[in-house]
């Protein structure tokens, strides 16, 4: 039996601005290891009576590529109905069973703002089937997720469909506010003489494009800034984190090679090849890598190309159903999903403490971030001062961490990444025979999204 | 009871006062054991590698002051470290957080008797920098927090400069504000470092400027991010990372990886091309000489000497640049302006700090009630120290026009890049505009801001527990005082409660006892009065103003008159006149009660003793006026009538209503009165406040005045009996 706990939390209520990037995800785990050292033998299980159970039956997701590669003349909706089609393929899913469908997306392509409809009315769902998209930063997916547990969990559906898209290739530039409003006034203008007035006014600065937001809006910082900065509190050196990202790319590498991967569905790509792997796992050496310049502190920053996650095309898309459903179909589920938004209570009362964590699945969206979040993971200052705990949690293990790659080499379409980490530990838990999994992600805007994953006994 | 709005003019004081808010470190005085045979107090140091690490951290205090004991221990450690072969080179840095050096200690100049001691004293900090400057092994200053003064001039002689990009790391040279000038080479190197323009424009107004700016005019040579949560505490971590890229450039300066030529904008090539031009320099020098004058109307002697010294060192060399620099500074420190302004400074220090202790209950949640231009100034500084505000009016439209103002006054400050958007928004946040009396039992305190009328007050004022009096002063952003008024009935914790919020609202704070027109009304009052005296003798109001603000007030005495409001005026004026009888008497009512009939209420109504119009900042004279003068006319006194006379018939009766103050005991001390006057009225800083003019002036010759102009005129300028005992026993308010 497998069962997911999805666990979900919000923003802290008093947020300091600073205190971003690395602490949701970080805080989740923590609270799994204040769970009373409760027994907690594999018999045990996590469903609580007169609560529906809810499933995973399958996952996938085409090929996560560079931006710019194959993906680049596409529309984000060819992406997340080719994940939809595949998913229909791989379980043969009737599409009128379907109640509902949700994805996660986080650069929106405005004609398509909101693209699991578009997605699911190409991918040949009924138009009496909803579906709307989320956005949560890069735990978007996750976000999707989430949400259809909590459909099913209320008895409103009985199977969704969540899934994420993201397609970097492209993204939306837009006129200036001031040519904007000039073409919308200009549009209003009603004379020849109002039109020459309102063209009067034009300036060449005009024309000055708008380019989608590279900083976080609340703090003006960007991504790769902040990383950055978060390395440094932490102390990790470049070193660390062009080690790290090394071994993310050969785990990948090793991953791929071994047909581990089994999520990933081939695409035809229109006009094009068709494409079966992810193309960003590129391992290097130690040597190369060194060689970087900073890309966003400089001249003294440590994050660098090599040891940040790409810019990344891709989507994934999930089946998810009520356990009673997907039997009634003759579905050999993958795992139980639980109600979402637990909250730290209830995953104390589940009695899991790290060491019963048999995968991590964690979001590395920098290596920085990652290694910082090991840091602080294993400091007791850190758990007193910002997570009111007594003592630290203990960073997780090396050995059962992304043991097949992640966000760095893999790559990371910021909407679909939710989906991939699930199907990781989903998958390795079966592979390697374990029980317990953690998926974690952070997301812009200081927050985080965790989940556990229980595997289903085969 | 009444209480008056003075305008705020005190522009540049106001800049000032900003300044030295943040340099508390000048008088600190770090104590700390002499003998020989212990370890360094002030510094310590340590070798990374090949890189000297001085650190700097005077014990016992918040920030580092370079006092004698500090800089004989800093030239201690840099004769080890030049002499040692194990160090290449070295980086400076202050293991205090949110500050680097704050500037010289100015108990050190304060201690010199005459001029040729203190020039003594900035020669031997020249003397100091200069070898730093020649130091063979290349020095990084790393700086967090404030370098200000003798900081900025020790961080300038060092080869390079890493800051964070903090909001409290500010540099500057704020030695104009006290009357002096930057006295350890600083007026011959900042020039070379960032222009001449630019270090003209530091240097006279002693503005503060923050890390990005600096790295933009080459003040700084990188910045480094401050950091966020980490295993340590984030300034405590931060400074460490600061220390490392520091000690990293270090290195690639010893090994000539970096180098130290700067990569200068087009604009820095051209002005700096220009200013090769002896005929462009010598404009540049002729014009912001002129500027100062305007400015300063000669009152304050040390910008003018900055720009002297500089032009010294530009055309004569470096050796006569240096040896201008000390004998000036020498010569300003003995100067009346700088002891005044000194004074000052240490005033606001005092003002600075709650002797009321802190306040059982932290005040969070306050309510104003009223949206006018005073209710929504209050709640404007209030929520941008995070105060959560409820503004009440009793109309929709007033409350509007109260929060637009709240808004306005924050997208300024975006506008001017102090504030993201973002934060404009969640500071705003914290503002409520209600129309009812929802909430209120949650707030902490209910400031009251309604229009000054006696019945609306008590209106007002039923059902509260505690009352004590706030005088701000319009507008409320700009102007720094806040006037506290207590009763016998006043307790102590809610003073206390009063002095905080205000603090936290950035103020200065005088706290007085009650009476009619407190303490600053109640100076003004009679200086009005004599005002109106003097254009009844017919002196017309643009020769009043010149005669006021050549004595160095901001504004002038008839257009003050005008900001405050016609109307406002007369009503002070009938109040305290009924107080405080014959002494406030001289000017006759009448003139203002026929302007405010006439509708002539000041700039408000758009005419005063001055026509206003939007838009227009040059006024002209209201022709309307001259038979409201006409009418009203009384033959001048020519025994008292000499343009010195009109100006000390004006300050005298100020300063004698001030002294009576603190004889009557409104006031506590002489430093409250002069902080109050200065920021509050605007009475000229270069006098440091009514008592620190007696002081400096003589309380004899007051009273002598005072006595001369009593037998013209009577009992309005009878010296006090505070005046004449300070006079006849030779005593200072200040000791």
């Amino acid at each position: 039996m497998t069962s997911i706990l999805t666990y979900t939390f919000k923003n802290l209520p008093s947020s300091t601005w600073a205190l971003r990037f690395s602490l949701r995800p970080l805080s989740c785990s923590s609270q799994l290891r204040a769970a009373p050292a409760v027994q907690t033998s594999t018999k045990k299980t996590l469903a609580k009576p007169n609560v529906r159970n809810i499933v995973v039956v399958e996952g996938v997701r085409i090929p996560f590529l560079l931006s710019g590669t194959s993906y680049k003349d596409l529309m984000p909706h060819d992406l997340a109905r080719a994940a939809l089609s595949s998913l229909l393929i791989k379980t043969n899913v009737p599409k009128e069973v379907v109640d509902y469908i949700i994805f996660g997306t986080v650069i929106q392509e405005v004609k398509t703002s909101n693209v699991a409809r578009e997605a699911a009315l190409g991918a040949g769902f009924s138009d009496k089937t909803p579906a709307h998209t989320v956005t949560m930063a890069c735990i978007s997916a996750n976000q999707a997720m989430t949400t259809g547990v909590g459909l099913i969990a209320s008895g409103q559906s009985d199977v969704i469909v969540a899934g994420g898209v993201e397609l970097m290739s492209d993204v939306p530039i837009r006129h200036s506010r001031k040519m904007r409003k000039m073409m919308l006034d200009l549009n209003k203008a009603k004379t020849l003489g109002q039109r020459l007035s309102l063209i009067s006014k034009f300036r060449l600065n005009f024309l000055t494009p708008e380019l989608p937001a590279v900083a976080e809006f609340s703090t003006s910082e960007t991504m790769g800034h902040s990383a950055d900065r978060l390395a440094a509190s932490f102390a990790v050196s470049r070193l660390e984190q062009d080690e790290y990202a090394l071994r993310s790319h050969r785990l990948a590498k090793k991953a791929q090679d071994e047909g581990l991967l089994s999520d990933v569905v081939p695409f035809k790509v229109p006009g094009k090849e068709t494409v079966t792997k992810d193309n960003g796992i590129r391992p290097s050496s130690l040597e190369q890598m060194a060689k970087l310049k900073p890309a966003f502190v400089k001249p003294y920053g440590t994050v660098t190309a090599a040891n940040s996650s790409f810019l990344t095309d891709g989507a994934s898309a999930m089946l998810i159903m009520a356990e009673d459903k997907a039997l009634a179909m003759g579905y050999k589920p993958k795992a139980y999903l639980r109600p979402t938004y637990a909250t730290p209570k209830v995953l104390e009362k589940a009695g899991l403490t790290l060491k019963d964590i048999d995968a991590f699945e964690f979001h590395e969206a920098f290596s920085g971030q990652i290694l910082a979040n090991f840091k602080a993971m294993d400091s007791d200052w850190f758990a007193q001062n910002y997570m009111g705990r007594k003592a630290k949690v203990g960073s997780p293990p090396l050995e059962k961490f992304n043991n097949w790659g992640g966000s760095l080499s893999l790559g990371h379409p910021f909407g679909a990444t939710g989906c991939r980490l699930v199907m990781a530990a989903a998958n390795r838990l079966r592979k390697e025979g374990g029980q317990f999994g953690l998926v974690a992600a952070c997301a812009a805007g200081g927050q985080g999204h965790a989940m556990i994953v229980e595997t289903y006994p085969k | 009871m009444v209480a008056s709005r003075a305008i705020g003019c005190l522009r540049r004081f106001a800049n000032a006062s900003r300044t030295l808010h943040h340099c508390s470190g000048y008088i600190c005085r770090n104590f700390s054991r002499s003998s020989a045979l212990l370890a360094r107090s002030h510094i310590n140091y340590g070798i990374k590698d090949d890189v000297a690490v001085i650190r700097i951290n005077s014990p016992n205090s918040k920030v580092n002051t370079l006092n004698q004991e500090l800089q004989s221990e800093f030239m201690e450690v840099m004769n080890e470290i030049w002499a040692s072969d194990q160090v290449k080179s070295a980086v400076l840095i202050s293991s205090k957080p949110g500050c680097f050096i704050a500037g010289a200690d100015i108990n050190m100049i304060a201690a010199c008797k005459t001029p040729q001691e203190v020039t003594r004293l900035s020669q031997e900090g020249q003397k100091m920098f200069e070898k730093l400057e020649n130091s063979p092994k290349p020095i990084v200053a790393a700086i967090s927090g404030s370098c200000l003064g003798g900081g900025l001039e020790l961080a300038i002689s060092c080869q390079y400069r890493i800051a964070t990009r903090d909001k409290k790391t500010v540099l500057g040279v704020p030695e104009v504000l006290l009357g002096i000038l930057p006295g350890a080479g600083g007026t011959q190197r900042l020039p070379q470092m960032v222009g001449v323009p630019a270090a003209f424009d530091m240097m006279l107004t002693g503005r503060n400027i923050r890390a990005d700016r600096a790295k933009k005019m080459g003040l700084v040579d990188q910045l480094v991010e401050p950091l966020g949560p980490g295993v340590k505490p984030p300034e405590e971590r931060t400074i460490e990372y600061l220390e490392e890229i520091a000690v990293t450039f270090a290195k690639g300066l010893a090994d000539k990886k970096i180098s130290l030529k700067r990569s200068k904008g087009l604009m820095d090539k051209l002005t700096s091309y220009a200013m090769g031009i002896p005929f462009v320099r010598q404009q540049v020098y002729k014009k912001v000489e002129e500027q100062v004058r305007k400015q300063t109307k000669g009152l304050y002697p040390a910008p003018l000497k900055i720009i002297d010294v500089v032009k010294t060192g530009l055309e004569e060399g470096k050796d006569a640049g240096y040896l201008s620099e000390s004998q000036k500074f020498g010569e300003l420190a003995m100067t009346k302006e700088s002891k005044a302004l000194i004074g000052l400074y240490h005033g606001q220090v005092l003002c600075k700090k709650n002797k009321f202790g802190t306040p059982q209950r932290e005040v969070k949640n306050i309510a104003v009630l009223g949206a006018g231009l005073m209710g929504a100034g209050i709640a404007q500084v209030s929520v941008d120290k995070g105060l959560k505000t409820i503004l009440k009016d009793a109309t929709l439209t007033g409350l509007s026009r109260g929060q637009q103002q709240v808004f306005k006054g924050l997208n300024d400050k975006v506008k001017k890049k102090t504030l993201t958007s973002f934060e404009r928004d969640f500071i705003f946040n914290n503002l409520t505009g209600q129309l009812d009396y929802q909430s209120f039992e949650k707030a902490d305190m209910v400031i009251e801001a309604v229009f000054e009328d006696i019945n609306l007050k008590h209106k007002v004022l039923k059902e509260v527990e505690e009352v004590i009096g706030m005088h701000y002063f319009s507008p409320v952003d700009k102007m720094q005082l806040l006037e506290i008024i207590t009763t016998p009935k006043t307790s102590k914790d809610t003073t206390a409660s009063a002095v905080a919020v205000g603090l936290k609202q950035g103020k200065v704070i005088i706290v007085v006892k009650d009476g009619p027109g407190f303490y600053t009304t109640r100076c003004l009052a009679p200086m009005m009065s004599e005002v109106i005296r003097i254009l009844q003798e017919g002196i017309g109001p643009k020769k009043l103003d010149s005669l006021t603000t050549g004595f160095g007030f901001p504004v002038g005495a008839a257009t003050l008159v005008d900001e405050v409001g016609v109307d406002v005026a007369k009503h002070v004026a009938e109040d305290l006149g009924k107080a405080f009888g014959e002494r406030f008497a001289g000017g006759s009512l009448e003139l203002l009660k026929q302007m405010v009939s006439k509708g002539f209420l000041g700039r408000k109504s758009g005419k005063g003793f001055y026509v206003y119009k939007e838009g227009v900042k040059s006024k002209d004279l209201n022709s309307d006026m001259d038979s409201v003068l006409a009418g009203l006319q009384v033959s001048p006194k020519p025994e008292v009538s000499s343009d010195e006379d009109i100006q000390y018939r004006l300050v005298s009766r100020f300063v004698n209503e001030a002294a009576l103050c603190l004889q009557e005991e409104i006031l506590a001390t002489p430093a409250e009165g002069d902080i109050g006057a200065v920021f509050g009225l605007g009475f000229p800083p270069c006098l440091g406040g009514p008592f620190r003019f007696v002081d400096l002036y003589g309380a004899q010759k007051i009273v002598d005045r005072l006595r001369r102009y009593e037998a013209a005129y009577g009992k309005q300028f009878t010296p006090c009996q505070l005046l004449i005992d300070q006079a006849s026993a030779g005593k200072k308010f200040y000791q």
